[in-house]
């Protein structure tokens, strides 16, 4: 579902409307969406309406009144916000995974101190301060997971994706790994080695998938378009151009 | 705690559901509260807001698991505003700043800050080595803790000495233990050391884990 907050409205114009029937919520997020979530009670016209007991009118609420006791700074907010949506995602990730794929002496570094070469590119910060790399090949399948809540290498692979900060990869990425794999499409033989690694501490892992074979032409910019997510999380292998283009 | 928070191995929780091309922010809303929680860090200065991981896992587990994650980050943020009166419940019903309370103010940083949870440059004598055969021990204590309840009692291999991190483990309240600098190590448990025979003989899970978390096995 898009952004249910309209842009340009007053807050306060925005809380009446939406207290009102939920004119306020009509833009995006669609009438069916609007009247499940936004009770109709507060149909008077006073200045001080109950906020409608929705996530979306909540935040707006709290936002503005930590803006106005000057608490918060909102151009903080739209800094991380757009940080996180056009700058800070797995294309990061994938710039080392090419590098590693083209470079055997990037690559021996990556996977002996993954902090200092991901620090080559810039690409630490927060959450990865402190990065270990992990090698998948034929013979062994490494898979990433935090099962007691979500840490993951936001420098190089952004915000964690829903499914992973689920209750359903959490619990049984560990005690079944081979099964949630198969549900990724990943269909391991018997003799492939499968190593979860469970990010409990600081320290945050990335893996580095196989190179698909038949890329030998590719370059490194052509190589990292192909590598995904998934793959660096350990839940997808890297498809070959052929197959990414089926 | 012994949280629903600590989900690892548990079964009945359905398939993992991916979503194509997902959004980073599936609505504006949790951007913002992402954002937040990085505004109103500071505020939590000299007011005893304790660990933020401690929060989350101290939810209701029906809500922790009705909720959706940022839900829980907003419903923490709240919780951790209106516990510190610097807004009030009437404030958040209308909407509105009430201008008849004073400003809040920024509090100087607790005397004793602690270190952080970055990797630090002290020397700390190291109690285990790579190959080493160590025990998660059997804790199980009321406060934020990193050793899952799936490693407890079992049996492991330390394979990495990740360096000194000061103790992230808090008290029954959410409040930081103390700094307690020790190594982090990464210790490989066979599956079936933790699931027995439902898992294959050739599969590991590795975990990071404090040292003070580890006894010889």
């Amino acid at each position: 579902m898009a952004g249910s907050e309209p842009e340009g409205v007053g807050r306060r114009k925005f809380l009446k409307e939406a207290a009102a029937g939920a004119a306020g919520m009509a833009g995006a997020a669609g009438a069916a969406g609007a009247a499940e979530s936004a009770p109709a009670r507060h149909d008077h016209d006073h200045d001080h309406q109950v906020v409608p007991d929705d996530i979306a009118l909540r935040v707006r609420a709290l936002e503005s009144i930590l803006v106005e006791k000057e608490m918060i700074d909102p151009a903080d907010l739209d800094a991380v916000v757009d940080a996180y949506e056009n700058r800070i995602g797995p294309r990061n990730g994938a710039q080392i995974v090419a590098r590693a794929w083209t470079d055997p002496e990037y690559r021996a570094r990556l996977l002996a101190d993954g902090t200092a070469a991901i620090g080559e590119f810039g690409f630490l910060g927060a959450q990865g301060e402190h990065m270990v790399v992990v090698e998948n090949t034929a013979e062994i399948h490494n898979l990433v997971v935090c099962t007691l809540c979500s840490c993951y290498p936001w420098p190089t692979l952004g915000l964690p994706p829903v499914w992973y900060k689920s209750a359903p990869y959490r619990a049984r990425a560990v005690i079944e790994p081979r099964a949630v794999l198969r549900e990724f499409g990943v269909d391991l033989p018997d003799d492939v080695e499968v190593r979860v690694w469970d990010s409990t501490a600081e320290i945050r892992y990335l893996v580095l998938p196989e190179r698909p074979a038949g890329t030998e032409g590719l370059t490194e910019e052509q190589l990292a378009e192909l590598v995904t997510r998934d793959s660096m999380i350990g839940v997808a292998r890297v498809a070959a151009p052929r197959e990414s283009a089926q | 705690m012994n949280g629903i928070h600590d989900m690892g191995g548990m079964d009945g929780m359905g398939p993992v559901e991916p979503e194509e091309n997902e959004p980073v922010f599936h609505e504006t809303w949790e951007g913002r509260v992402y954002g937040l929680g990085r505004s109103i860090a500071r505020w939590g200065r000299g007011r005893n807001w304790g660990s933020f991981r401690f929060a989350l896992e101290s939810l209701p587990p029906a809500d922790y698991l009705r909720m959706s994650y940022y839900e829980r980050w907003f419903t923490v943020h709240v919780n951790r505003l209106l516990g510190s009166d610097l807004v009030t419940q009437d404030e958040l019903d209308s909407g509105y700043a009430d201008a008849s309370r004073p400003r809040p103010e920024l509090l100087p940083p607790a005397a004793n800050r602690g270190l952080g949870s970055g990797l630090l440059d002290v020397e700390v004598t190291a109690r285990f080595g790579p190959d080493d055969e160590v025990r998660a021990r059997n804790l199980h204590p009321r406060g934020h803790t990193r050793l899952p309840r799936y490693t407890r009692g079992r049996r492991g291999t330390v394979i990495r000495d990740n360096g000194v991190y000061a103790l992230q483990d808090t008290d029954g309240n959410g409040q930081r233990l103390g700094d307690f600098p020790q190594h982090v190590y990464t210790v490989r448990f066979t599956a079936q050391e933790l699931w027995g025979d439902r898992s294959s003989a050739r599969d590991s899970v590795y975990v990071d884990l404090w040292e003070g978390y580890l006894e010889p096995a």
